[in-house]
């Protein structure tokens, strides 16, 4: 049975998205480490269909300020991937690679401008590369994109862009920090339904 | 004591006696502000997607888009008690969050939105007395009741009062 919407999928496909989410975010927390020379954390993954309302409401409410980092995904998998940063982490990762001692999130130089965003490159292209060659599909990012304003904004995003299929969106989404503390950055991995199916149908699990 | 109405996304409320309304962080959607000063009687809608012709699912909610929501605002504030020719409307949001997001479907949706709005308004003989659109940032709203006044917040650019 072909996956129509997010919420036909069964147990073991969402055990697999787990795993998937499980893999790539390890993948990309190695990544955001060795860049920092810190150790990261990261919590197991959750798989959540979920309407807009809830995801913002996860993420702190509506008015939460984050750094949203939007790449989209090409190529065998369609979607997004997001990463969500709070302030003090944000600011934690520019310090660990800048050197600098304070950034007003609002206005970076381009300096801290650039390497946050390549950040979400390096952490983007390593989950990626980790499900690529998990599930033998072919997978391209775009150039990464930044804002910091409000969750339910930026979030409007992706709600904005999966409308046409549901008003709910899947997430694989991952927490993670710095020493078990602050762990309210995410990443959020958004396939759109045919590219799950693709997914699926490469781990063997397509019906 | 004044209540705050909170309007969800795709989603539409009608206040009065004082009352609020309020929507949090719009980006790329649109806040349509509609007030009929004799009245007394506010609406707010908070749309998500210019048009509902582009979807084929006819049950779609109506409430998600500029030019369905609108007419079912008016109606409510209509069979509230106000009159739609003594309406105005005042318009917020439609900010583009990520600059150069390379995907066609998204490219100025915000834009699309702001535009969908207008023609909506045009189409409904709602006069536009105020406008703050466009841009790079989420927009919070809250208007009310009392005099019409729409009240726009951001993040990183300040407060205004419309």
């Amino acid at each position: 049975m072909a996956l129509k919407d997010y919420s036909d999928l069964n147990e073991y496909q969402l055990d697999a998205l787990k795993e998937i989410g499980n893999i790539g975010s390890g993948n990309a927390a190695t990544a955001l480490s060795d860049m920092m020379e810190r150790s990261v954390s990261i919590n197991v993954p959750i798989i959540k269909v979920l309407d807009y309302e809830t995801v913002v409401k996860n993420l702190g409410g509506p008015e939460t300020l984050l750094v949203g980092i939007l790449l989209s995904l090409r190529g065998d998998v369609q979607g997004m991937m997001m990463f969500l940063l709070n302030k003090e982490f944000a600011h934690n990762v520019l310090n660990a690679l800048l050197g600098t001692d304070f950034c007003e999130m609002s206005n970076l130089d381009d300096m801290s401008q650039s390497a946050m965003l390549e950040v979400g490159n390096i952490m983007a292209a390593s989950y990626v590369n980790a499900i690529a060659s998990l599930t033998d599909l072919k997978i391209d990012i775009s150039v990464p994109n930044m804002c910091f304003d409000m969750a339910g904004a930026i979030m409007s995003v992706p709600a904005i862009y999966y409308a046409n299929i549901s008003d709910k969106i899947i997430l694989i989404e991952d927490e993670f920090g710095h020493m078990n503390r602050d762990m309210s950055s995410h990443i959020l991995l958004i396939p759109e339904v045919e590219s799950l199916q693709k997914i699926m149908e490469s781990l063997g699990l397509g019906s | 004591m004044s209540n705050t109405i909170v309007v969800g996304i795709s989603d539409l409320k009608i206040a009065q006696k004082g009352d609020i309304l309020v929507t949090y962080a719009l980006g790329s959607c649109v806040g349509i502000c509609l007030y009929d000063p004799v009245s007394k009687i506010a609406g707010l809608s908070h749309i998500m997607l210019p048009t509902i012709s582009d979807f084929s699912n006819s049950n779609m909610v109506r409430e998600k888009f500029a030019d369905t929501a609108i007419e079912i605002l008016v109606q409510k504030m209509q069979s509230a008690g106000a009159m739609k020719a003594r309406m105005r409307a005042k318009i917020a949001g439609g900010a583009q969050m990520f600059s150069n997001v390379s995907n066609l479907s998204l490219a100025c949706i915000g834009e699309r939105n702001v535009t969908a709005v207008k023609q909506e308004l045009l189409r409904l003989r709602i006069p536009i007395v105020a406008e703050d659109t466009g841009k790079n940032y989420g927009r919070t709203v809250s208007f009310n009741s009392d005099e019409g006044i729409m009240n726009v917040k951001s993040v990183n650019k300040g407060d205004w009062a419309f």
